[in-house]
């Protein structure tokens, strides 16, 4: 395998040198795709009733979320990051499978919360993930925490955390960023500039142009990137993760980019202008643009992207057929683990009858 | 007479008072241009327009403290929660400014907060809570809870003409479950502070709200079968609580079951337990008895929510048990 120096390519941007191995540009292209495949897959099951809850898409932000995710050190006690419900991608990125994704979603018992929580709410500390709750901006305190034990153990290791752009305007945000910057926690803050919060447009949500101004505010350092460049993302990222475990305290990367679905798959977008939908799947597809990339600099052979492809396909539908049809949990199994002592809480009177 | 959703009658009352008076204005997430997450706000902007339906940032304590500082003013704002469960990032502003405004600076703050609240519809622990108990447990709140689409009306035009804070809980599990016909060109107010008694009887009361008034209804109707006959009472406002009705309806059965959807531990049953001990103790023929929530966040998987949650088959139990005492 050649090593090889790959630049951000995208015009516009200061060009942050980003080395990259053919294999890990195939790997990175093997996360974008599984994503999509991945959630292309749950909105079938959701139109089935399978996926009983809501279903929350990515598409066109899997660049920014895979390339972003990409840049931590993998691997048991490594980094560590904390996605939002359109950063599957980065959760595949530090490990979590199809499999766990697909029971997670039909609220299956072998899924990792046994049926208590919805979508990628879920953790895994020692591979590197912990996920949030509905309530926008709380894991950017949690993840202060996390990285500032990381800081007082002086072990070193990165944070990554993600806030959208409507997140942005939650109080929780503003006290958990300051409190990283304060403490010059090893944190690095991706801000989606996705355009859309549910039905809301960025001048709805603030006053400033760019999110990356809020964190400046906190004497934070900050980059703006094209979130659909998935190298420069990758190199963006890179750099702040590899300045966070030298010490350097946070860094905020401002990626823009597009939600092209709605909220939620009930959401009918009637509320985005029209052509903006089209016009960003047809000209600035994150995923496209990277493979069109990769393949016209001539890094991979068009080939190797069709069969895995193929691959990732075979993957997905061997996890679907390993869990579509097991039991969700039973019923009791509700009253265990609210507390560690007592590991069960009580079942009322009148279940007793 | 036509007949609408519970949904279409908390609309319609929002729609009326916008309409009859022009200090009503709305302000929430996505409850413009969307129309609100469950569409209760569908069509105001194009009615109202942009100065009196405001599509806010996310940020609950901002929506709950500017309509408090308009309130102030002599406005009279209601403050949309996307679902309920969010109100807890309003809870400062709520429990420490809004509540003692009036007591501790003489500040008027008639604001409405409204959001959709409750369960059995698979929206795990964020989507799904009951938050009352958090807030009746404030002084200076009111706290209201409609079942019916009558009262999903009158209750929230009463809570617009009322002059103190008022939390609104919708139950989205009612939303497009419950019709009723409403006759039109008559105006509805549902007087805050009344219980109603959904159903009449003699060998027991269940006293209850919200979504828990139909299971409990039909709990009754089961039971009438078996010769029991039930009493329910619902409560429509939570705080304060119209004790003259619990009260009433004790000492008619003489034997008390409360059913909340909300969890045991500090819920409002306990409350209702001590103020019936307190007034009516010698009326009582049997134990004061709960149906509640187990005490465990909401899951997600249908299995695991059903049996958290109360059910029907539940009281229907507890109720036998009670009059069999």
């Amino acid at each position: 395998m050649t090593s090889r120096i790959v630049p951000a390519t995208q015009p516009g941007h200061p060009a942050i040198p980003a080395e990259v191995e053919r294999s890990q540009l195939l790997e990175i292209y093997y996360y974008l795709r599984l994503t999509r495949t991945l959630e292309e897959r749950l909105t079938a099951l959701y139109r089935q009733t399978k996926v009983i809850g809501g279903l929350f898409r990515s598409l066109g932000q899997e660049g920014e979320s895979v390339a972003s995710a990409y840049a931590l050190e993998r691997g048991r006690h490594r980094d560590l990051l904390s996605p939002l419900i359109r950063n599957l991608g980065s959760m595949l990125v530090m490990g979590a499978t199809p499999l766990q994704i697909l029971r997670q979603y039909m609220a299956k018992v072998e899924g990792p919360t046994r049926g208590r929580e919805l979508n990628i709410h879920f953790n895994d500390l020692e591979l590197g993930y912990v996920g949030q709750i509905s309530h926008l901006g709380d894991m950017i305190p949690v993840m202060a925490g996390i990285t500032l034990t990381f800081k007082l153990r002086r072990e070193p290791r990165v944070g990554l955390v993600y806030i959208g752009d409507g997140g942005t305007s939650t109080g929780t945000f503003h006290e958990g960023l300051n409190f990283a910057a304060v403490q010059r926690c090893p944190l690095v803050v991706i801000g989606e500039y996705n355009h859309w919060a549910y039905s809301t447009p960025p001048a709805k949500q603030f006053a400033v142009t760019h999110l990356a101004e809020k964190a400046q505010g906190y004497g934070i350092p900050t980059v703006t990137v094209d979130g659909n460049d998935v190298l420069a993302v990758y190199a963006a990222a890179k750099h702040a993760v590899e300045r966070a475990r030298r010490g350097k305290g946070v860094h905020f990367i401002e990626v823009k980019t597009y939600r092209r679905k709605g909220h939620a798959e009930h959401d009918d977008q009637h509320y985005v202008p029209e052509d903006e939908l089209e016009r960003w799947a047809k000209e600035n597809d994150p995923i496209d643009r990277y493979a069109k990339q990769l393949i016209e600099n001539e890094w991979v052979e068009a080939a190797e992207l069709t069969a895995m492809d193929q691959r990732i396909r075979d993957e997905v539908d061997r996890a679907t057929d390993a869990c579509v049809d097991e039991p969700l949990p039973a019923p009791e199994t509700a009253l265990g683990g609210v507390y560690a002592d007592p590991a069960d809480t009580e079942k009322l009177w009148f279940r007793l009858l | 007479m036509a007949e609408i959703t519970y949904l279409e009658a908390i609309r319609q009352g929002l729609w009326e008072e916008m309409e009859r008076d022009e200090r009503v204005f709305i302000l929430g997430e996505d409850v413009g241009a969307y129309g609100g997450a469950f569409k209760v706000t569908d069509g105001f902007l194009k009615r109202f327009g942009e100065s009196r339906v405001i599509d806010t940032p996310i940020s609950e304590a901002a929506i709950v403290g500017a309509a408090a500082g308009a309130a102030h003013m002599g406005l009279r704002p209601v403050a949309e929660m996307q679902f309920i469960d969010f109100i807890s990032c309003a809870y400062d502003m709520l429990t420490n400014y809004v509540a003692t405004a009036r007591y501790r600076a003489g500040l008027a703050t008639p604001i409405v907060v409204r959001g959709p609240c409750g369960g059995f519809v698979r929206g795990g622990p964020f989507h799904s809570q009951n938050p009352e108990a958090a807030f009746f447990h404030t002084p200076g709140l009111k706290i209201v809870a409609p079942a019916t689409a009558r009262d999903a009306k009158g209750l929230i035009k009463a809570a617009i003409r009322d002059d103190d804070p008022v939390l609104y809980l919708e139950h989205k599990w009612l939303y497009r479950r419950i019709k009723e016909s409403l006759p039109e060109g008559e105006e509805i107010l549902t007087p805050i502070g009344r219980a109603r008694v959904a159903r009449e009887g003699r060998d027991l009361s269940i006293v209850t709200y919200g979504a828990m008034v139909w299971k409990s209804l039909e709990a009754a109707e089961q039971l009438d079968k078996d010769g029991v006959s039930v009493e329910v009472l619902d409560l429509r406002t939570l705080l304060p609580l119209d004790d003259a009705a619990i009260v009433a309806t004790v000492k008619k059965t003489n034997k008390l079951l409360i059913v909340h959807e909300d969890t045991r531990t500090g819920g409002l049953a306990g409350e209702i337990a001590a103020r019936i001990n307190e007034q009516a103790f010698e009326w009582l023929d049997g134990p004061i008895m709960r149906v509640t929530a187990h005490d465990v966040p909401l899951p997600y998987a249908p299995t695991l929510e059903d049996f958290v949650l109360p059910q029907t088959e539940d009281v229907v139990k507890a109720a036998r048990w009670l009059a069999a005492y």
